[in-house]
């Protein structure tokens, strides 16, 4: 009996491509958690961008939390931002080049605790900036501490009983927030876990990077995401959860457009 | 010819600002300062250079426009008073670690806390020792004149550029508010990107073009060994900036029996208590430095072997007086003079205060 190997390009040239890496992401191992929203919501983002045809014109400004290293992944030029201050170095970055694409990319502990106030403000001057905003309930670099958007009766190491809402306030809706602001054009809340939630947040993200060329102000796309490690679930558990739990807090669907 | 004209210190300042073809100015208002938006805005640098001006909602948001404008290669700057910069000081420690050139001015007022409104001086260790966390310095100009609050914008901007690291300003609220004689600088083209590139390297981000590798502007490097490695490169930075970029002023030094250090408007007050000591037969001098850092410990150095005694006058319980001490390295007397919370001395009283310190006691 005679066995025949293939090697990777042979089984490659065999098959019909049918999904391909964007060029703008870069060939390192990601820093996240197997099962992790980021990846997709990377892929996706710089999937628009390569698409659009504007990653010359692009630049990133990446927050404090997992997503760090964001810079590391995505292949434009970007920048590090300090612990919630993304949207007011994305206004730095837009007020001296504003015929370039900015966009931060922040999770909901820098985004709606710690720079809450340069979240709200670079709204309300109705910046023209994506704002790419991940929500995943909890902390997950420094492991597991509750964020702003923790739900009622949510364990997390800071809240290890759950999360009491008349000691330690309620679940922010940040996106509802700011899309009362005139400056803000587009606020709409995604999801990636699934297939079918990811065509969509995709879309969103292409709508945003559109208000942008046309000038029309900031779009924030909420990402409702997922964390495992945080949540002390396996992936396809925390995947459940989140269905089963954060979506009825966090409703999908465009808040203004 | 070029005109004298009439200006306050921090209105001169702003207006260099734009004649030095800065790019974008972000700030809160805060006194003793206010000015310097407040000119701005009603100047609309934006039609006379396309310079941008825009009020932040905080000072924690100002800083962070000024990294994000300035990690784009532009000439970028802020000001704020005391307790303003003390919210800077997270930004300025990242824009130091990402190497981030930009100009800061801090218009000094009396502290700690809310402090006062009147002028001080009692930030220079908060500008010269850091401020914010880690290991960094920034480049810190001294002005004692209203046409130095001019004059050192362009010259920050320079010297942020050279070495790739933020410059301050470190003023005071008398300079900041007083009138003064001041001949304004012509006015300067902003760079282009191309420009920029051509005269500072290729490091900002702005935009991956083909040709280069992307750029990214970060402070962190997780790896120990590599963020060691960027420490020791900053390290080495800090000591070509402390060779080549020490400046300072000597006044009647040269057969001085007794010199007074002091900055800023301390500097001035000095200026008369030489002449006050001299017409008492007391050879007095003045050195004042011009960069606090990098100070200009050499000179003191050498004039340790040959004075009999040093006075800090300074508007603080005795900051820059620790450098002094450690440039005279124990070889003379070293006393410090000052007043604090809003109070300036008279000249009379330094006159006092160091024939009192220096003299009696020996």
């Amino acid at each position: 009996m005679t066995t025949s190997v293939l090697t990777p390009e042979e089984i490659i040239k065999k098959g019909k491509v049918v999904f391909k890496k964007t060029k703008l992401i870069n060939d390192v191992p990601l820093s996240y958690c197997p099962g992790c929203g980021h990846g997709v919501a990377h892929r996706i983002l710089m999937e628009v961008v390569e698409e659009m045809g504007i990653w010359e014109d692009t630049i990133g400004v990446a927050p404090v939390g997992c997503s760090v290293l964001a810079y590391d992944f995505m292949n434009i030029d970007m920048q590090q931002a300090a612990h919630g201050r993304a949207p007011a170095v994305a206004t730095g970055i837009k007020r001296v080049y504003p015929e370039k694409y900015v966009f931060t990319y922040q999770g909901d502990g820098d985004l709606a605790a710690i720079g809450t106030a340069e979240t709200i403000h670079a709204c309300n001057r109705g910046e023209n900036i994506v704002i790419i905003f991940i929500n995943n309930g909890i902390y997950g670099m420094t492991g597991g501490q509750m964020a702003p958007t923790t739900l009622e009766g949510m364990r997390s190491s800071t809240s290890p009983y759950g999360r009491m809402v008349q000691t330690m306030g309620y679940p922010i809706k940040i996106t509802e927030m700011v899309a009362m602001l005139p400056g803000v054009a587009y606020a709409t809340r995604q999801a990636v876990h699934e297939a079918k939630y990811v065509r969509k947040a995709k879309n969103a993200i292409k709508k945003a990077f559109e208000n942008q060329r046309d000038k029309k102000g900031t779009s924030i796309i909420e990402i409702v995401s997922n964390c495992n490690s945080g949540w002390k679930l396996s992936p396809v558990e925390a995947n459940k959860w989140l269905d089963e739990n954060m979506l009825d807090y966090f409703p999908l669907g465009d808040i203004k457009k | 010819m070029k005109e004298a004209i009439l200006m306050k210190g921090n209105e001169a300042m702003a207006e260099a600002a734009i004649r030095a073809g800065a790019d974008a100015y972000f700030g809160y208002p805060i006194t003793p300062q206010s000015e310097v938006i407040e000119y701005l805005m009603h100047e609309e640098p934006q039609k006379r250079t396309g310079m941008v001006v825009l009020q932040a909602e905080s000072e924690l948001a100002a800083i962070n426009m000024v990294y994000g404008a300035g990690a784009c290669g532009k000439r970028v700057m802020t000001s704020s008073s005391s307790p303003g910069i003390s919210l800077k000081s997270e930004g300025i420690s990242y824009m130091a670690g990402s190497e981030i050139p930009c100009l800061i001015v801090n218009v000094m007022r009396g502290g700690p806390g809310l402090g006062t409104i009147q002028p001080g001086q009692s930030d220079y260790f908060q500008a010269t020792k850091g401020g914010g966390h880690g290991d960094y310095r920034l480049i810190v100009l001294a002005p004692s004149t209203v046409q130095e609050m001019a004059d050192f914008v362009d010259l920050s901007f320079k010297l942020a550029f050279k070495y790739r690291n933020p410059a301050m300003i470190l003023s005071d609220g008398a300079i900041g508010q007083m009138m003064e004689k001041v001949y304004l600088p012509e006015q300067k083209e902003r760079l282009s990107n191309e420009k920029i590139i051509e005269l500072y390297g290729d490091w900002a981000t702005t935009g991956k073009t083909a040709n280069r590798e992307r750029n990214i502007i970060t402070s962190l490097d997780l790896k120990p060994e590599r963020q060691e490695i960027h420490n020791i490169h900053l390290q080495e930075k800090y000591k070509m900036i402390e060779e080549n970029e020490t400046r300072y002023e000597e006044i009647r030094c040269e057969d001085a029996e007794y010199i007074m250090v002091a900055f800023g408007t301390s500097a001035r007050l000095c200026q008369k208590v030489i002449q006050l000591g001299r017409e008492k037969g007391l050879k007095l001098g003045l050195l004042r430095p011009i960069t606090l850092w990098p100070f200009p410990k050499k000179p003191i150095t050498d004039y340790a072997e040959k004075v009999k005694g040093f006075l800090s006058v300074e508007m603080n319980a005795g900051q820059m007086v620790e450098d002094i001490l450690l440039a005279v390295e124990g070889k003379a007397p070293v006393e410090h003079y000052g007043r604090m919370g809003g109070m300036i001395a008279s000249p009379s009283e330094i006159l006092q205060a160091l024939e009192e310190k220096l003299i009696s006691n020996n």
